[in-house]
């Protein structure tokens, strides 16, 4: 019994070093990628912050923040609870069209309906979610407010919040659909089942057992629409009327300006008329507020969906 | 046999018994409610599509594929197209696709096969998933700083180049989470079974998990152009506003450093015109840009509903 050679260890099973050297190669490319996106996010925050921080230094402090005086950027008047106010307001209305109409179907798709009807019903659920907001905002303007808004209201202008939010909650009713209805579907089957052995009816599971065993989807899937109506633009630039300031505005029927509809007019105006000083840099500082509100809503609904993954 | 004739059958009297006598309202009126928001946001689909039908279908009757070649003015509704739109939204595309494809690809790839499960790279999972939430026009703010200031030199400053880079910076935490989503759904087992005989990581990456990945990837890929192609706010920040698309005399490369427009962006000029000539013209636009958002997204559910897979 002569050792006929060493044993066979780890270092052998290793490969020769030119695949190895290739393997590393080709993992550093990946590596690379992968770090882009960190680098992305570093290059947002970065050019967010140096321009919001020129804006600050170049205006007075306390012009930031006295209610009802408007937002004029031109004139030098930079009232944040202005501009914060009107996306409050359209992304209210947003949610109270998109969280009936989303859950609602949510739980039609995921709980009532007939496997065929679900497979038709869906995908066209999916399409209306790739209607670009440029063509929901004309949707807006030609039809939901002389259609809609103006029939409840007669006095409502021709542009106004209330037809934008309602814009805005068609827009994101398929992400909260789509959300909440994973979410429902992931409730394992053998919970209905047990309310059905006890005697429930199907609502009674459906309402009782099921969707509160699915809360934390739900809630995260209604937060990811607050913080897409937030940030939804186009609409709010075409349908909800100030183009280039408005005054403090709570009443959705009049026109308003929202944090993201300042932004374009400050975009699109800034190459013909270079305001005061600051103008144009007011623009790094909403995005910024923006982009902060955004992200901590986004962190929340991160939490909430992982509670569900982590139960089922 | 005679009992069974008269009276209710046993199953009957069983069901009855089980469900009670009272037939159950609010279970059908709550039923019907959901049935409803749901056919609601089919029926608005429905006439947003027949309301922009209606207002544009005769502008392609009047003038045909003329208007797809038309000129980009504001001035004269007559000879006015949506040719330029087209033209850049493709170049756009074009930088969508291979700037944005594969790098996303490749983040994904070593998010979901090579990184360990490390503190850094948990915190650089939760920094995309963020990434894909953060506002368009917040991309559109990036895109001015980064390609037309910083990189103005190479990218020549708003043209066609900033606005691709930026559009492929916007899509790319959509194309890496869809990628990951694919890569994920594809089972252990395989890969283990590829180490077994012998395989490095990398040649079972190549030739099993990416092939049995490719549906949903191509899913997230289509997807992500769909969304592209619609995409008009950070378009407006770096300059599909002032230009047109240059054509003919420079070289292609050339062009690529002019200015530029895209659909979404004449959708929205168009809009904000007062002229009521412009009305017919803007939906006729419109109705060439949902059919290639609308079609790129339809091509992406068939093919996840045809290709999806259980394993």
């Amino acid at each position: 019994m002569a050792a006929i050679g060493a044993p066979t260890g780890a270092m052998d099973l290793r490969g020769d070093a030119r695949r190895r050297r290739k393997e590393t190669r080709i993992r550093r490319v990946f590596q690379g990628a992968a770090v882009f996106s960190v680098i992305v996010s570093v290059l947002i925050v970065a050019s967010l912050l140096g321009r919001a921080l020129f804006f600050l230094s170049k205006v007075d402090l306390s012009a930031l923040w006295i209610p009802s005086r408007g937002w004029y950027p031109r004139r030098g008047v930079f009232d944040i609870p202005t501009i914060v106010m009107g996306t409050l307001v359209v992304s209210g209305i947003g949610m109270l069209v998109a969280a009936p109409l989303g859950l609602g179907a949510a739980i039609y798709l995921s709980e009532y309906a007939k496997p065929r009807v679900r497979r038709i019903l869906k995908p066209i659920l999916e399409i209306l979610a790739g209607v670009p907001s440029v063509v929901l905002g004309f949707f807006a303007i030609t039809w939901i407010i002389p259609n809609v808004v103006q029939t409840i209201w007669p006095e409502a202008g021709f542009f106004n919040m209330m037809g934008a939010g309602i814009a805005v909650g068609i827009l994101i009713t398929p992400l909260v659909a789509s959300v909440a209805e994973d979410s429902l579907r992931s409730v394992p089957g053998a919970l209905r089942e047990a309310s059905y052995g006890m005697g429930a009816r199907k609502r009674t599971t459906t309402m009782k057992i099921v969707v509160p065993a699915a809360v934390s989807g739900i809630m995260a899937s209604l937060i990811l629409g607050l913080s897409r109506a937030i940030g939804e633009t186009m609409i709010v630039a075409i349908a909800a009327g100030a183009s280039g300031g408005s005054a403090f505005k709570i009443n959705p029927l009049e026109p308003g300006q929202t944090m993201t509809a300042a932004m374009t007019a400050l975009a699109i105006g800034s190459d013909q008329v270079r305001g005061q000083e600051g103008t144009f840099e007011s623009l790094f500082f909403v995005g910024l507020v923006l982009f902060f509100i955004t992200l901590v809503l986004n962190i929340v609904s991160e939490r909430f969906v992982r509670r569900v993954r982590k139960k089922y | 046999m005679a009992i069974a004739a008269r009276g209710p059958s046993t199953a009957d009297v069983v069901r009855q018994h089980l469900q009670g006598r009272r037939i159950d309202y609010k279970g059908a009126l709550f039923q019907a409610a959901i049935l409803v928001a749901l056919l609601l946001s089919l029926v608005i689909l429905f006439v947003l599509i027949s309301q922009v039908v209606r207002g544009g279908i005769e502008v392609f009757q009047e003038r045909g594929f003329d208007f797809l070649r038309g000129r980009l003015t504001v001035v004269s509704a007559s000879i006015a197209g949506v040719g330029q739109g087209i033209a850049g939204s493709l170049l756009l595309m074009a930088f969508v696709v291979l700037a944005a494809f594969p790098a996303g690809i490749g983040a994904a790839v070593y998010l979901q096969e090579y990184a360990p499960d490390t503190k850094l790279n948990r915190f650089v999972n939760v920094n995309i998933r963020n990434l894909a939430g953060v506002p368009s026009i917040v991309y559109g703010i990036l895109g001015l700083v980064i390609f037309v200031q910083v990189l103005g030199p190479l990218t020549g400053g708003k043209t066609v180049m900033a606005g691709g880079l930026t559009l492929a910076v916007l899509v790319l935490p959509i194309v890496i989470l869809t990628t990951m989503e694919a890569l994920r759904a594809v089972p252990g087992s395989i890969r283990e079974a590829g180490f077994g005989v012998g395989a490095t990581r990398w040649e079972v990456i190549r030739s099993h998990v990416l092939p049995a990945a490719a549906p949903g990837i191509l899913t997230g890929t289509v997807l992500s152009i769909s969304r592209a192609i619609g995409e008009t706010a950070p378009l407006l920040l770096v300059g599909a506003t002032t230009g047109l698309l240059a054509t003919g005399g420079s070289g292609f490369f050339e062009s690529l450093r002019g200015g530029y427009t895209a659909l979404p962006v004449i959708v929205y000029r168009w809009t904000s015109l007062p002229n009521e000539d412009f009305r017919a013209l803007t939906s006729a636009a419109i109705i060439v840009l949902l059919l290639l958002t609308l079609s790129t997204n339809a091509i992406a559910i068939i093919l996840r509903n045809r290709y999806e897979r259980k394993w």
